[in-house]
């Protein structure tokens, strides 16, 4: 009996999902992150920026993402963010999380040079213990240097 | 007869410590118990005394011959579990000695004669080549209470260096062979030994994006494992209380990065002070009234001094600049605080007074300097440096001379002293291998201040973060 519900369930899931993929291939985006969410964020603006090795300076490729940010933040006004430092492997421990902190600082200063309000940000630093690249090379160090912004 | 006060977390601790009087034997008689076996013609003791006082580092001790020392079983007395105590104890306090690489334990299959009676038949221990010679009771004192005596000869004078009784209960059997082995180092080398110690460290478990980090505790040796938090939130950088079994450490609670102290015996935490920024890199002042300490403003850190207790903290260093400070260690009589700074462009050691005033750099090898601590005894001061893609852990002498790299490889971070300034602990990580993080490890490691003797602690998950405790008092 409760095998035979699940069953019908899954068949009607199966559907869902086919139809939902047929309506995205051919109608306008009806399924994509709700506007104003984390999602929404992390796929149409960007929640994250990158550092160089040791650095807090914002980059280039950085102050164009936080623009972006600051413009989304500008219309969805009732989100807050936390703004979180990040750091790689290849440094001390201690020293990490004041330079996470400081990446996070950075973020979040320009941030309000573009008119967010400073109440909606907080910021924390996680040093290097919430690494998003899990290898130990080049390539993932780059992508650990950040600072991560978050819908809270 | 006196007590040996224990760390309250470990239960009913009293140990009562009698002096036993010299046995008769042989024609020598009486010989003082309080005797050395540095006066007379004893044991060859290789190098230079330890306890020495000595401007140069001493880099061949730990190279030289170990001493031959026979520890057959302790005898079990008045039935129960006393043989198998007996057997324990003995099996503690060789792996101790054995392992602070000073010591050769002599294998038991070359003992001409298994147990030694009240007064040892010295010529059976000689012709093994034992210079000194452990033997002992566990006599069962009905109940729980064991009275374990213990005594440590010289073989070649034919000696008794050492003779005492301790009674307890049963389950602080480890602990007394602990206490017996910082005997027999200590009579044997003329210092402090540090085996009735515990360290404290950081316990790592799960993906690396999603650690578990909680707060652990262990014997020197690696027994007695207890997980003191539940992982719910990361925890850092603890560090003991000279004399009170207390913790302080930095952990997330509450998404709130701060430094905690943590009481061993209840298990009570508090948030110490009550800062804007992050708090973090703990030490306590040597005389455990004050904890220093880093807090986060603007860009940078600065150094920071708060009673235990919480209330006004004094800022020692003015993170204005936007330099990061961290990382602060008080010199062992309080005078002096070393500390690591980016004021410089890169990460330096520098020594301030205790004042906060008058900061001045010694670290000048290459690469960046980070994580200072000083030596008990005060000669020198360990750190971690960082040369290109290498760690490394090393000691130099306080105005920043004599720098030795003790132990080099992908990363290690974080020495920490055993009481007597002897041995160092710190961790080691190796690098992952592929892109999901296979191949991380992290583990502790010690090795003696000479750069010798060099071993992996066992412990049941990954460990970091450690922190030796004093010698009780």
């Amino acid at each position: 009996m409760n095998i035979k519900i699940l069953g019908t369930v899954a068949a009607v899931a199966l559907l869902a999902a086919c139809s939902n993929q047929a309506a995205t291939s051919t109608g306008p985006v009806s399924s994509g992150p709700v506007p104003g969410s984390q999602e929404d964020l992390v796929a149409n603006v960007g929640d994250r920026v990158f550092f160089d090795l040791n650095k807090n300076a914002l980059r280039s490729d950085a102050r164009i993402t936080l623009e972006r940010q600051a413009a989304w933040l500008q219309k969805w006004s009732a989100n807050n963010v936390q703004v979180a430092g990040n750091c790689d492997e290849r440094g001390t421990q201690a020293y990490n999380i004041a330079l996470g902190q400081r990446r996070a600082n950075a973020a979040r200063d320009f941030l309000v040079a573009k008119g967010v309000a400073a109440t909606r940000i907080t910021t924390i630093s996680y040093g290097k213990d919430r690494p998003t690249a899990l290898g130990s090379n080049e390539q993932a160090w780059a992508q650990n240097r950040n600072a991560i912004t978050s819908v809270r | 007869m006196n007590s040996i006060p224990g760390p309250a977390a470990q239960g009913d601790a009293a140990i009562t410590r009698t002096a036993l009087p010299p046995l008769r034997f042989g024609r020598r008689s009486l010989v003082s118990a309080g005797a050395g076996l540095l006066a007379g013609g004893g044991l060859i003791l290789p190098g230079r005394a330890l306890g020495q006082q000595s401007a140069e580092i001493t880099v061949d001790r730990a190279r030289a011959e170990p001493i031959p020392i026979a520890i057959p079983n302790l005898v079990g007395v008045g039935g129960g579990d006393t043989a198998q105590l007996g057997r324990d104890m003995a099996g503690v306090i060789s792996n101790n000695l054995a392992r602070s690489g000073l010591f050769r334990a002599i294998d038991r299959a070359a003992f001409v004669a298994q147990g030694a009676g009240d007064v040892p038949n010295f010529a059976n221990w000689k012709v093994i080549g034992a210079q000194a010679l452990v033997t002992g009771k566990v006599e069962s004192q009905g109940g729980d209470r064991v009275r374990v005596e213990f005594r440590l000869w010289d073989i070649l004078p034919q000696t008794q260096i050492q003779g005492t009784a301790y009674t307890a209960t049963t389950g602080n059997w480890r602990r007394i062979a602990h206490i017996i082995s910082d005997v027999i180092y200590e009579r044997l080398l003329g210092e402090k030994g540090y085996f009735d110690t515990r360290v404290v460290y950081i316990a790592g478990s799960g993906p690396r994006d999603r650690r578990v980090k909680r707060l652990a505790i262990m014997d020197q040796d690696g027994e007695n494992n207890r997980f003191l938090t539940d992982g719910s939130a990361l925890a850092l950088s603890p560090r003991f209380h000279p004399t009170r079994d207390q913790i302080a450490y930095m952990s997330y609670v509450n998404n709130r990065p701060r430094v905690y102290t943590f009481d061993l015996g209840s298990g009570r935490q508090q948030m110490l002070g009550n800062f804007e920024g992050i708090t973090l890199s703990p030490r306590y002042a040597p005389d455990g009234n004050n904890i220093i300490m880093a807090q986060t403003r603007g860009a940078g850190s600065e150094i920071v001094l708060i009673p235990v207790g919480g209330g006004a903290p004094r800022r020692l260093t003015d993170a204005g600049g936007g330099a990061i400070d961290v990382s602060p260690c008080f010199s062992p009589d309080g005078q002096q605080i070393v500390f690591e700074s980016d004021r410089g462009g890169d990460q330096q050691l520098y020594v301030m007074s205790a004042s906060g005033g008058g900061a001045k750099r010694i670290s000048f090898g290459q690469g960046k300097y980070a994580t200072p601590v000083w030596s008990p005894r005060g000669d020198l001061i360990a750190f971690t440096r960082i040369t290109g893609g290498t760690f490394a852990i090393g000691v130099m002498r306080p105005d920043g001379s004599g720098e030795r790299i003790l132990s080099e490889s992908f990363y290690v971070e974080g020495p920490t002293f055993a009481p007597n300034g002897r041995v160092i602990m710190f961790w080691r990580e190796t690098a992952a291998r592929d892109a999901r993080g296979n191949g991380f490890t992290s583990r502790l490691v010690s090795i003696d201040i000479t750069g010798f003797n060099e071993r992996q602690m066992t412990t049941p998950t990954d460990a970091s973060d450690p922190a030796w405790s004093p010698l009780p008092a």
